[in-house]
């Protein structure tokens, strides 16, 4: 049995004993992995996403029994010191001594520290592993202590300090990007594409330095600045440096393998270095005097080495190393393929640009026409799929190529076609390498359905995930064939979409979940369609959540918020944000009482965390004493209806907004919906409720209150839309009683106002025909309906407390008096929170 | 909570069933839901599956971030294998083997179960 050793456990290093626990003749070899992290290979395209998660295991690329399930020897956090070319043998930090057959050098990279004056200093950090991130975390912690709003700089305005640069705004720091180059991206983008970005990415919050070559780093001891000389400085508290990579390639070196001439081991086209049983793949890999810096030529190159130590020889690298890349920076769709950029004497390029949109596209085209060179998407890279195939493939161009960027003029349709036009060859899936081929055969000739089988059966999407549109389509093209629709349903158990099970479950009267099941689904139910079904319910016949407990989420089975501890919090309502001296003193005596840690919410009220399931009745007893009642922070309901304090008060106020806010919150209050929704009413348009953030606003302006829907906070944040201008109070909650009515009854599960409206064919314009001028015929249905669950409103905490049965289901044994002794808190700030998770 | 929590739940089998703890009566378990039951110092999440006519009984012990919440989840099934879904990140497990269905984690341990006069009985070997 021959010895194969990898030095290296990132993605390229684990892909390669992937591709080859893959192969059948891999059980005449043993495989011996070393690491030299703490753990084993993880997702480092998707590494921002560790400071949302914390979760370092989401990000595994395969759990540690995966190795050992393949009979793969895993030796993490050790570091091969020495390769012993002549005794084919290599020797660790640990002094430990392996002998191999074959050694894959898949090292990877690392960060490029530029000879900087001060780079030392305490608070400048890499960004390239979990640890890096970690230190980052704690850092930023430590100076938030002290300065709240404390500041950090990136050095580098690439990929991936552009990811850093989110990173550190994720943190709660004021973000700085420094690019050394007049532009950002400067490999990827054209300089006007470029000015698109920094445009969006300023509107965001990150501020962006171009063309600033940093001297040096101030601080004594810890940074305080950087000095980019001539008496330009910048105030910073942390810095990041991701100023671009530098291959791993000191184990190269030290046993005399060929080198380029700037770093990295240089190999054939089969992944070997000089030295035959030496194979180099990855950022490691000198290959065409190139280093690749993507994950999909890593890919390709793991492959190629697989290959050739198994004899099916003929598999070799291509010489040319496709660099497209599409990723979403902070949100922002940015793309490039082929060449993205050059001069004329090479191509034509055609360009469009909308700075109000932030969206900017360029395709180059060849001098006759025909063949699509390559081009950069900004904003909106959509159709970034579909050019790159093009790209790839050499298919020919449409007449007027412009239709690709901007959409056919005509009727009916895109310029593009159906992903079905592409040949059988096209890679649709880069890092995984899987075309167009197989994955329509996947579904035609092996009977997968869906994205999930597709993506197991081939691997397709498992990567970073871009081409999963694509193979959508893909899937539903090939399903069409087939004589089979793809049709949206809600889940295995109902083969309808919500809106027409809302139909469905109105037309027959039903009123209970089984009977729903039993006349219209299959099987028994999942935790999908339970709570979208008693969404439905409930907007319905405006059924509390104590009916029906089982089918509801736990936030909504027990009338509270879940928290990380499995305990709850506590939120009354307090409409418009308005509340009382004496509200306040019960509040406070209450939550001292069962010792809640307190917080005020972004929504104008008091949250009370850390209540046990079995004191959440007692807490609410209390509660409605003292004249509150649930504030349905837990539903997929209405939460709250923000306000400033408007005339009133305030000098500059032109009408009541705080009345308003009040108002319009209990008329909403209880009324759930496919996802919460939320309001907001400012007096005048200093907006100072920040009502367009909200799923409706309200703002009051010279001569009436102008209307604005589907706006939201949250993850995609997004401005409401003017619906209705200057119109008195009563149209303007006719229109948005209309606006929530039609949004209940056609919207998805867990969808809120904006993406619906997004959704929604003909947008804000269609839905003023339909709500303002009566287009569908259907506005006197959406009032009466929307009156019925005004009129119908009771407080579900005030049945709770007041019913016995359910008051029974708030213990957490049924068969014991004792609480949950799992829970632990530690003390915070005078008050406390619950311990982290181990 | 420590890891070591986790391993004092350890999944028994009908046939090394040596005591039946008699948990609680029918009625305190909600139709399709959950509820939870204490036996020494192990919590026990328990199931009334009314649709299929089952009950199950697993650890309330959900995993993945060792918070005692599974009796909280809602049940359902997935390719007729039933299931629990945790509250929390809605990570789900087979009421019959405690395989995690939607991810790579630890599976959970599963009790057999018996309703003997309205009574719902937990069968474990210590």
């Amino acid at each position: 049995m021959k010895t194969i050793i990898v030095v290296g456990n990132g993605m390229v290093g684990y892909k390669f004993c992937e591709k080859f626990a893959a192969r059948e003749e891999s059980k005449h070899f043993k495989l011996i992995v070393f690491g030299e992290e703490p753990r084993a290979a993880y997702d480092r395209v998707h590494l921002s996403e560790f400071f949302g998660s914390r979760d370092a295991k989401a990000l595994e690329m395969a759990p540690l029994e995966w190795y050992a399930d393949n009979q793969i020897e895993l030796i993490v956090n050790e570091r091969v010191t020495d390769i012993h070319r002549t005794k084919r043998t290599i020797t660790t930090a640990s002094e430990k001594e392996f002998s191999y057959d074959y050694l894959i050098l898949a090292t990877g990279s690392a960060p490029f520290v530029p000879p900087i004056n001060g780079v030392e200093k305490k608070g400048v950090f890499v960004y390239r592993t979990i640890e890096d991130l970690e230190a980052m975390l704690n850092y930023a912690e430590e100076i938030k202590k002290t300065k709240p709003n404390a500041r950090a700089a990136v050095l580098g305005g690439g990929l991936l300090g552009l990811e850093a640069g989110k990173a550190v705004m994720d943190m709660g720091l004021e973000p700085h990007v420094v690019e050394f180059a007049p532009k950002l991206m400067p490999r990827q983008l054209d300089s006007r594409s470029s000015n698109v970005l920094q445009l969006t990415l300023e509107n965001i919050g990150i501020s962006i330095h171009t063309g600033k070559a940093t001297n040096s780093i101030m601080g004594n001891g810890a940074i305080t600045g950087m000095d980019f000389g001539e008496d330009d400085t910048l105030d910073v508290d942390m810095l990041v440096i991701s100023a671009g990579i530098r291959p791993r390639d000191e184990l190269g070196k030290t046993c005399n393998l060929e080198m380029g001439v700037r770093g990295g081991i240089v190999v054939n086209d089969k992944m070997q270095t000089s030295d035959p049983t030496i194979y180099a793949i990855g950022e490691v890999a000198l290959y065409n005097h190139m280093i690749y810096g993507l994950v999909a030529p890593g890919y390709e190159m793991a492959e190629v080495a697989v290959n050739q130590i198994l004899e099916t020889s003929e598999v070799v690298m291509k010489p040319e190393i496709d660099m497209s890349t599409k990723l979403k920076l902070i949100g922002v769709d940015v793309a490039s393929f082929g060449i993205p950029y050059m001069p004329a004497e090479k191509g034509l390029s055609i360009i469009y640009e909308n700075k109000t949109k932030g969206i900017y596209k360029r395709i180059n085209v060849s001098h006759d026409g025909k063949t699509l060179l390559g081009g950069i998407m900004v904003g909106d890279a959509e159709d970034y799929s579909i050019l790159h195939q093009m790209y790839l493939n050499n298919m020919p161009l449409p007449d007027n190529a412009e239709e690709l960027i901007v959409g056919s003029r005509g009727e009916g349709g895109s310029a593009f076609g159906s992903a079905m036009d592409l040949p059988d060859t096209a890679v649709i899936c880069s890092c995984e390498a899987v075309t167009k081929g197989a994955v329509c055969c996947s579904v035609i000739e092996d009977g997968n359905e869906t994205i999930k089988d597709v993506a197991k059966a081939t691997k397709a999407a498992t990567g970073c995930g871009g081409c999963k549109p694509m193979v959508a389509d893909l899937i539903k093209e090939s399903l069409k064939t087939l004589g089979k629709t793809v049709k949206e349903r809600l889940c295995e158990h109902f083969n309808y979409s919500r809106q027409e099970l809302f139909d469905l479950a109105k037309l027959k009267g039903i009123t209970d979940y089984d009977t729903l099941l039993d006349e219209v689904g299959t099987g028994n139910g999942c935790e999908v369609c339970k709570p979208a079904v008693a969404a439905i319910f409930a907007s319905l016949y405006n059924e509390t959540a104590n009916r029906q407990e089982s089918i509801q989420d736990t936030n909504d089975r027990y009338l509270a918020n879940i928290q990380r501890n499995g305990t709850y919090s506590v939120v009354p309502r307090v409409a418009g944000g308005e509340i009382t001296p004496k509200q306040l003193m019960a509040i406070g005596r209450i939550a001292q009482k069962y010792d809640l840690y307190t917080k005020i919410t972004g929504g104008q009220r008091i949250d009370m965390f850390g209540a046990k399931l079995n004191e959440l009745p007692l807490i609410w007893e209390e509660l409605i004493e003292e004249g509150f009642e649930t504030g349905q922070a837990y539903g997929k309901s209405l939460r709250t209806v923000k306000s400033c304090v408007g005339s009133t008060w305030c000098r500059y106020g032109m009408d009541e907004s705080v009345s308003f806010a009040v108002e319009i919150e209990h008329r909403y209050k209880g009324i759930r919906s496919p996802h919460k929704f939320k309001g907001g009413v400012s007096g005048c348009i200093r907006e100072c409720a920040e009502a367009r953030g909200k799923d409706f606003g309200f703002i009051a302006v010279e001569g009436g209150w102008n209307v604005y829907v589907g706006g939201n906070g949250g993850a995609t944040p997004k401005h409401a839309i003017l619906l209705a201008e200057k119109v008195d109070k009563e149209t303007a909650i006719k229109y948005v009683d209309r606006f929530i009515m039609f949004y209940i009854k056609t919207a998805q599960p867990l969808q809120r106002t904006a993406p619906w409206l997004e959704k929604l064919e003909g947008g804000i314009t269609y839905l003023q025909n339909v709500i303002i001028n009566d287009s569908l015929g259907i506005v006197a249905q959406l009032d009466t309906e929307m009156q019925a669950l005004v009129d119908s409103y009771v407080c579900e905490w005030k049945e709770a407390v007041e019913t016995p049965e359910i008051r029974e289901r708030y213990t957490h044994f049924v068969n014991s008096e004792e609480t949950d002794n799992n829970i632990e808190f530690v003390s915070l700030r005078d008050q406390k929170m619950p311990k982290e998770w181990a | 909570m420590s890891l070591s929590v986790l391993n004092t739940y350890e999944s028994v089998t009908e046939t090394n069933v040596t005591v039946w703890f008699k948990a609680a009566p029918t009625s305190r378990f909600p139709k399709n839901g959950g509820a939870c039951i204490k036996y020494k110092d192990k919590q026990i999440a328990i199931f009334n599956f009314t649709r299929e006519g089952t009950w199950y009984a697993c650890q309330n012990l959900c995993p993945h971030k060792m918070e005692m919440v599974l009796s909280r989840g809602m049940i359902g099934e997935e390719n007729m294998e039933p299931k629990v879904a945790c509250p929390l990140h809605k990570n789900t497990f087979s009421l019959k083997t405690g395989e995690n269905l939607n991810g790579t984690l630890e599976g959970i341990a599963t009790y057999p179960i018996k309703i003997e006069d309205d009574f719902v009985y937990v069968g474990f070997s210590e």
